[in-house]
C-alpha cells in the first residue's frame, strides 16, 4: 500500500484496534499467533482483506505440515508486504510474472509445495497468460489471486474484475460497460482449463467465509500435493480504500456488490487416481 | 578424438549442457530457435528440463525460479524477444539471481541491447563475444562460472552466422555434473525455522528483524556489489598484428573473421594492418584497445550496424587516433543480418583507402 487516498471520507477519530495482539476482554476460540507469518503488525489499511487471506493461507500450509517443504512466489501489489514477513521461504517476483517464475521452481523442486499471491491487476491485468498457460500445462503449483477489483497499491484503479457501477480512480462514476468493458470471471476461466486440479472462489468478508476459504485454501494444497496439476483459489478481499467507502462498509460491499458478479463456491475439483 | 560435422547453434546448445545448466526456457525465433531445439533434446537426456514457453516474458520467468532454486539456468532470443525480457534482466540483477541469456543476434545491431540492456534501473550485465563455434565452449563455462560468481545475468552474444556455421568439431569431452545448489539459494527447507529465506529484487531484509524492505539500503548495496563485478571482471581480447599497425582494425564476432582474413592477407604484402577483437563486450577492454591504437594512425571500427561499438572505441581510445566506423552496411532482404555487402573484397578495399590515407 502506498498510496492511500481516501476520497470523501470524513476523517474518524475512534482508536483502531491493534491487530497483533488480542484485544483484552476477547473470548479466544484459537491461537492468536497466526502461522508462519513472522510479524502480526501489518501496515496495510485497517479493513484491509489481504492480511486475512494470507493468515488463510499461512493457516492451511501449518494445518497440512508443509512449512519446510513451501515456496512461496509472491507478485506486486498491497499483498507485497507480506513477502519479507513469512516463516516460509519467498521468492519475489516481477508484476504479472509469479506463474512463470513458480514454473521453474518447481520443474526443478517437484516435492515442493510451490504456490503463487498475485493480485487481481497482477494476475489478471498484467500476466493473465500466465496463469492459463501455467494451468495448461498442468504446472503442479496453487495460484492464489486476492481479487478486491481494483489496483489497491496504486490507488483504486480500475481491474479486469471491476464489478459493474463500481467506482474506481478511472470509473470515477462507475463501471459502464459501454465505456469501460466488462469484468472477468478470472476463476471460471481457469476452471475450463484441462490440466486444473482445483478451482474455488471465497472471500473474507465475514468469519463464516474466512473458515470456508480456509478450506478451499487446504483442498488445494491437497490437491497439489496429490500431483493433480494446478490449484486455483481466487479470495475477495475487503479494498475500503480503493473502493472510496468507509472501513466498517466493506465487508457488506464485497458481499453485496463484488460477490455479485464474483459468485464464491468450488468451482472444480478432480479427484485424485490414488 | 570424436570430431564430428556439427552446427553452430547446437554447440550453443552442447555447451551449455557441458557447463551444468539443467533448465531452459525459450520461444522460437531466428537465429536463436535451432538452440532451443537442441536443448529440447539434450536436457531431459541428462534430467534436465526445457520449456518451450509461451512467450520470451514466461520464459525469461521460468528461468528467474529455475535459478533461484539453485539451477543452472539459461534462456536466450533474439532482437525482439529479448526487448520482451529486459524488465526481468534488470531485476534479476537486482534479486541477485544469475543465470546466462543467449543473444542470438542477427546482424550486429543489438550490440547496445547487449552492453547497455535495455532495462530500468543501474544494472550491468557482463557479455560475452565468441567468434565461431570453437570458442563457444570455454566462453559459454564462462558465462555461467560469472552468473554464479556475481549472481547477476550474463550474456553470450552470437549471430545468424555463429547460428548456422557447420564445423567439423571435437564434441567428446565430458558432461560436467551440475555444481550443487548455492546457499542462497531455495529449497523450501528453511520455512518454519524462524528464518526462512527470501531472494527478492527489493532486497532480503525481513520485518520480523525490524525493518521491511529498505529499497534505499538495498540499492545502494547493488551499486556496490555492480561496481566489484566490474573491477572482478578481467576484460578480454584477442590482439593480432597490432603492434606495429599504421591501421588497427577492432571487430567481435562474426565481423572480426572477415577482419583476420583481411588483416593476414595484407599483411603477408606487408602492409601494416592490425586486429583488435574484443572478447568481453562489457566490460569493454578499454585499456587493450587503447594500447593497441597507440602509435597507429587510424582505428576502423568494423561492425555489420550502424555503428554502435564504435561508442566505446571512443571512450577507450579517445581523441588521441582518428577513429573512424566500417558500419552501415546494407540490409540483407532476409533481415537476418547477412549483409551481401559485407566481404573480405570489400573489407580490403576500405583498409587499402586507409592505409593509403596513413601514408599520405
Ligand atoms: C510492470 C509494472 N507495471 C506497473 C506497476 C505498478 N503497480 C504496482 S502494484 C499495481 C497494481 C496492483 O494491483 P493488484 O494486483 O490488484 O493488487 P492490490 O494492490 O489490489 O492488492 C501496479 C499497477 C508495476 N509494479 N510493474
Ligand atoms: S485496503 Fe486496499 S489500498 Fe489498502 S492495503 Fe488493502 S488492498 Fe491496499
Ligand atoms: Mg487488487
Amino acid at each position: 500500500m502506498t498510496e492511500r487516498r481516501p476520497v470523501g471520507l470524513e476523517v474518524r477519530s475512534e482508536v483502531v484496534l491493534p491487530t497483533n495482539v488480542a484485544p483484552e476482554d476477547a473470548n479466544l476460540v484459537a491461537d492468536f499467533t497466526p502461522n508462519l507469518i513472522d510479524v502480526g503488525e501489518h501496515h496495510l489499511c485497517p479493513g484491509c482483506g489481504e492480511p486475512i487471506a494470507i493468515r488463510a493461507v499461512m493457516d492451511a500450509i501449518a494445518v497440512l505440515g508443509l512449512a519446510d517443504k513451501s515456496m512461496a512466489v509472491f507478485g506486486i501489489g498491497c499483498s507485497t508486504a507480506f513477502s519479507n514477513n513469512l516463516d516460509v521461504e519467498v521468492l519475489q517476483a516481477l508484476h504479472g510474472r509469479a506463474p512463470s517464475v513458480a514454473t521453474g521452481v518447481i520443474r526443478m523442486r517437484p516435492e515442493l509445495a510451490v504456490f503463487t499471491i498475485q493480485g487481481d491487476g497482477d494476475m489478471g491485468n498484467e500476466g493473465l497468460q500466465e496463469v492459463l498457460h501455467a494451468a495448461a500445462r498442468g504446472e503442479n503449483i496453487v495460484c492464489i489471486m486476492l481479487n478486491n477489483g481494483v489496483f489497491g497499491e496504486t490507488g483504486g484503479h480500475l481491474t479486469v474484475t471491476t464489478t459493474i457501477g463500481q467506482r474506481t480512480k478511472n470509473t470515477i462514476e462507475g463501471r459502464d460497460a459501454d465505456k469501460h468493458g466488462h469484468p472477468m470471471r478470472i476463476a471460471e476461466l481457469i476452471a475450463q482449463i484441462d490440466g486444473v486440479g482445483y478451482v474455488a472462489r471465497g472471500a473474507v468478508n465475514d468469519a463464516g467465509n474466512v473458515a470456508r476459504t480456509k478450506r478451499m485454501v487446504v483442498e488445494a494444497f491437497a490437491s497439489q500435493q496429490a500431483g493433480n496439476g494446478l490449484s486455483f483459489v481466487e479470495i475477495l478481499t475487503m479494498c475500503p480504500t480503493g473502493w472510496f467507502i468507509p472501513t466498517e462498509d466493506a465487508p457488506d460491499y464485497l458481499a453485496e456488490t463484488i460477490a455479485g458478479t464474483h459468485a464464491v463456491g468450488v468451482l472444480r475439483q478432480e479427484q485424485s487416481e490414488q | 578424438m570424436s570430431s564430428r560435422l556439427v552446427e553452430g547453434s547446437e554447440v550453443v546448445a552442447d555447451a551449455m549442457v557441458r557447463a551444468g545448466c539443467r533448465f531452459f526456457a525459450g520461444y522460437p525465433m531466428t537465429p536463436f530457435t535451432e538452440v532451443l531445439e537442441h536443448m529440447a533434446s539434450a536436457l531431459p537426456e541428462v534430467g534436465g528440463v526445457c520449456i518451450n514457453a509461451e512467450s520470451e516474458l514466461e520464459a525469461v520467468g521460468m528461468v528467474w525460479g529455475a535459478a533461484a532454486a539453485g539451477t543452472r539456468a539459461a534462456t536466450g532470443s533474439t532482437g525482439q524477444g529479448l526487448s520482451l525480457m529486459q524488465e526481468s534482466i534488470a531485476e534479476a540483477s537486482l534479486a541477485g539471481i544469475g543465470f546466462v541469456v543467449l543473444n542470438m543476434a542477427r546482424g550486429q545491431g543489438d550490440y547496445f541491447q547487449a552492453t547497455r540492456g535495455g532495462g530500468h534501473g543501474d544494472y550491468r550485465t557482463p557479455v560475452l563475444a565468441p567468434w565461431g563455434p570453437a570458442e563457444v565452449g570455454d566462453l559459454v563455462a564462462d558465462a555461467f562460472d560469472l552468473a554464479d560468481e556475481w549472481r547477476n545475468p550474463v550474456v553470450v552474444i552470437g549471430d545468424y552466422y555463429l547460428a548456422h556455421t557447420w564445423v567439423d568439431l571435437d564434441m567428446s569431452s565430458e558432461v560436467a555434473t551440475p555444481r550443487p545448489s548455492p546457499a542462497w539459494a531455495l529449497d523450501g527447507s528453511s520455512g518454519g525455522t524462524g528464518a526462512a529465506k527470501l531472494v527478492s529484487p527489493l532486497g532480503t531484509t525481513k520485518q520480523r528483524d525490524g525493518v521491511g524492505y529498505d529499497l534505499a539500503a538495498h540499492y545502494a548495496g547493488c551499486a556496490e556489489r555492480r561496481e566489484q563485478m566490474t573491477a572482478g571482471i578481467a576484460p578480454r581480447a584477442e590482439l593480432t598484428h597490432t603492434d606495429d599497425a599504421e591501421v588497427v582494425l577492432v571487430a567481435y564476432g562474426t565481423m572480426a573473421r572477415y577482419a583476420d582474413a583481411v588483416v593476414t592477407a595484407l599483411r603477408a604484402e606487408g602492409e601494416r594492418v592490425g586486429l583488435v577483437r574484443p572478447i568481453t563486450l562489457w566490460p569493454f577492454p578499454e585499456d587493450i584497445v587503447a594500447g593497441a591504437a597507440e602509435g597507429s594512425n587510424v582505428v576502423a571500427v568494423y561492425e555489420n550496424n550502424a555503428g554502435q561499438m564504435i561508442d566505446d572505441v571512443r571512450i577507450s581510445v579517445g581523441k588521441s587516433v582518428p577513429i573512424v566506423g566500417l558500419n552501415g552496411f546494407q540490409t540483407d532482404s532476409s533481415a537476418f543480418g547477412i549483409a551481401p555487402d559485407v566481404t573480405v573484397e570489400n573489407l580490403t578495399a576500405s583498409v587499402r583507402e586507409l592505409l593509403a590515407g596513413a601514408k599520405a
